[in-house]
């Protein structure tokens, strides 16, 4: 009886093995080929970037607030048409401890400042001149938002345009106590 | 599940087809057959043995060896139907557009092809099921058939029961009249000179040869595994990396799947063979032949600790040319040449001219990889620089648009002042077009030359699984050895005080050398002619014409 125990125990085990294995070749396959960008609930990997006036901003400069941290170039349309609602909802959420940060990839200079201008931004935009922050991220397709919560954990990702209200509940999400 | 008690005493487990201790046929069919199965030799196939719980049954269902070739056919036939046509990831064309690619290029039957998923066979989900089946299937056929036959042999008696030798292929029974003990002594030193094992136990004697050969398939499947293993592995971030990037001439960026390296491209060159085509070159049209690709690279590493974008203080690594076959190598990773592009802009010149009299006031040159809002060409003279696209793709409410932000076609809105026209005049330019968007302009700016730059496109490797393939492919070609050209020999002999001796012998395959070995040590030691039972069925089965048996014994694993 005891004898049939270990065999039923060993070869249970040995079979759960090989299904975990081609479970785990199955997944990783199958997600492979999608854009996966840092994951939800791990550490947001922390980056250093020059904005305009040349000054540097850290990730980790703002632990104890929220982040709105925004991938973006001039040429993605939606990334555009975001970018008024967000330096709104930057306006209304900044006294509440959200920080908003625009990472622009690596474009000149002379277009993030015309753009900056031309939409009145006021929150921080920074430019990724090496990709190295949107290799970190693993971001592929813009616009591509991460939101950071005050512990400095990814609470949230978005892939694609996002509308005010959208904005304002991820900013709500993260909001310190 | 009752185990079986033998006659001799021992017990053994159900499903044993021959005992353990002594070799006595233990079932019905087994003592009907004249020559018995040596196959495992004679242990019980453990998933045979028992069939109760739901994890008995699936475990019996790999452990087959009909579910086994089954799997090893539908996958060779999966795997040849995706080479029918090419896999997605080699048809040149955006993902979104790839269904419509087959159907455009092969028809109805590529649109089937594609439907079915057989464009993108070998990472489809089911395809993976199927070779992963296999593994099991593999790995739990050997358990149950390799434990269980290495315990045999490792327990094998040399004292045989009469009617498992009689039961043998080749078996020979007489007398002897020499001392019993001077014919084990005798067979003992010819089969210990034939390079056999040698063991006795009182009136019987034991001689056997290259078992190890048993474990042939075994040790290939073991291969095999480590094989699918490695394969599997590529999976786990860290043991596989396979990413392209971009660098144009001066650029500095970081690289994909190399945490904390950044690489700089000083210059590509492509040189070609400066030659008047001839031959062969002539008849295939071929006009330039490329002599020479070579990306001058510097790879820079943050310091320890840096964080992402930190490029304050990149250390030099190394400068490098990668050229054919001469990738750069680093840390396991090893940085191709994908491709190139030859003059991209880089600089574009503009003279500013009076439209009248083609009075040039001076020049100026907009790098494109950092424009100036305001060149000052002095005595009053500015060029204010409103609006830099890239890529031009049209207006939007009036406002130039951006299709990427790669110079592909770049457009500018310039404000031009000059003493004459200090309020400025308005100009939009784009390659071979002038728009004077708020009116009539005095001056103008003349496209005067430009200044271009190419780009590589690198790909980034890594593959950590390369040396377990190594070694699995190995292994597996060892077991192929070991199973194919060495063979397992057997002797059993026993010589009763009395003279009557019995003999039996049994190879897994090359029956031929085995009675080259025995017709030595009958010689030598005098013992009585052996016969190979199965001429004799097959002359008893001629005899009675009936041809319906099927030769067993050979080829056993």
């Amino acid at each position: 009886m005891d004898k049939k125990k270990k065999r039923l125990v060993s070869r249970t085990i040995i079979l759960a093995i090989l299904a975990l294995a081609i479970g785990y070749t199955v997944y990783g396959t199958a997600t492979k080929d999608k854009v996966e960008l840092v994951k939800v609930g791990s550490e947001a990997p922390d980056f250093t970037l020059v904005d305009l006036d040349g000054e540097k901003h850290k990730l980790s400069d703002y632990k104890g607030q929220g982040v709105f941290l925004n991938f973006w170039g001039t040429w993605c349309k939606p990334c555009e048409k975001e970018m008024p609602a967000m330096d709104r909802q930057y306006q209304v959420f900044k006294d509440q401890g959200v920080q908003t940060l625009a990472v622009n990839i690596a474009q000149t200079d002379f277009e993030v400042q015309n753009f900056v201008d031309k939409y009145e931004l006021s929150f921080p935009v920074v430019i990724d001149k090496t990709k190295d922050v949107m290799t970190t991220y693993n971001v592929g397709n813009l616009p591509a938002t991460v939101m950071i919560d005050p512990d400095g954990k990814v609470a949230k990702i978005i892939t694609g345009e996002m509308t005010e209200a959208d904005i304002a509940s991820y900013m709500e999400l993260v909001k310190p106590e | 599940m009752e185990n079986i008690t033998c006659a001799c005493g021992h017990s053994n487990p159900y499903g044993t087809k021959l005992c353990e201790k002594c070799g006595r046929p233990l079932t019905e069919e087994e003592k009907q057959n004249k020559v018995v199965d040596m196959r495992y030799d004679g242990t019980a196939i453990r998933s045979k043995t028992y069939n109760k719980s739901i994890i008995d049954k699936i475990w019996n269902f790999f452990s087959s060896v009909k579910v086994g070739i089954s799997l090893i056919i539908i996958t060779l036939v999966t795997a040849s139907l995706g080479t029918l046509l090419p896999q997605e990831m080699y048809v040149n064309a955006p993902d979104a557009v790839k269904p419509a690619y087959y159907e455009k290029v092969y028809g109805w039957f590529g649109k089937f092809y594609n439907n079915l998923g057989l464009s993108d066979l070998y990472s489809s989900w089911w395809f993976q099921i199927i070779v992963g089946m296999l593994g099991v299937s593999i790995i739990i056929a050997s358990l149950d058939r390799g434990i269980p036959l290495y315990k045999s042999l490792k327990n094998q008696r040399v004292k045989r029961h009469e009617s498992f030798m009689k039961r043998q292929r080749i078996v020979a029974e007489g007398q002897v009249t020499a001392s019993p003990d001077e014919v084990l002594d005798k067979v003992e030193k010819k089969m210990k000179e034939m390079k056999y094992n040698v063991r006795r136990d009182g009136s019987a004697l034991l001689a056997e040869r290259g078992r190890f050969s048993r474990f042939g398939p075994y040790i290939n499947h073991v291969g095999l595994i480590l094989f699918l293993a490695g394969v599997m592995l590529r999976l786990v971030p860290g043991f596989y990396v396979d990413e392209s990037i971009v660098v144009r001439e001066g650029e500095t960026r970081a690289i994909t799947g190399m945490d904390g390296y950044f690489i700089e491209n000083r210059d590509f060159i492509l040189e070609t063979h400066n030659n008047t085509p001839q031959g062969e070159q002539l008849k295939q049209g071929v006009n330039v032949v490329a002599k020479n690709f070579q990306t001058d690279i510097t790879l820079y590493k943050q310091p320890e600790g840096a964080i992402a974008g930190d490029t304050s203080n990149l250390e030099k690594v190394k400068d490098y040319s990668i050229r054919v076959n001469h990738p750069l190598k680093e840390k396991g990773f090893a940085l191709y040449q994908m491709g190139y592009r030859l003059d991209e802009l880089k600089q574009m010149n503009f003279a500013l001219k009076n439209k009248e009299t083609g009075q040039s006031l001076g020049e100026v040159g907009i790098d494109l990889t950092n424009p100036e809002k305001e060149y000052d060409l002095g005595n009053g003279i500015s060029i204010k620089l409103l609006v830099y696209t890239p890529d031009f793709s049209g207006f939007d409410n009036g406002a130039p648009q951006t299709a990427s932000s790669a110079p592909n076609n770049p457009a500018f809105l310039f404000k031009m002042i000059t003493p004459q026209t200090p309020e400025g005049e308005t100009s939009f330019v784009e390659i071979q077009n002038t728009i004077e968007p708020l009116g009539y302009n005095q001056y103008e700016m003349k496209f005067a030359g430009i200044e271009t730059r190419d780009s590589t496109t690198i790909t980034i490797r890594k593959d950590r699984t390369i040396p377990i393939l190594f070694v699995g492919g190995i292994i597996f070609m060892i077991g192929v050895a070991i199973g194919s050209y060495w063979n397992h020999r057997r002797l059993w002999l026993q010589v009763e005080p009395d003279g009557r001796v019995v003999m039996a012998a049994h190879v897994n395959k090359n029956m031929f050398s085995m009675k080259k070995d025995l017709d030595a040590v009958t010689e030598y030691a005098g013992l009585p002619q052996y016969t190979d039972q199965l001429d004799t069925i097959a002359e008893d089965e001629e005899n009675a014409s009936n041809g319906n048996k099927e030769e067993k014994g050979d080829n056993t694993l």
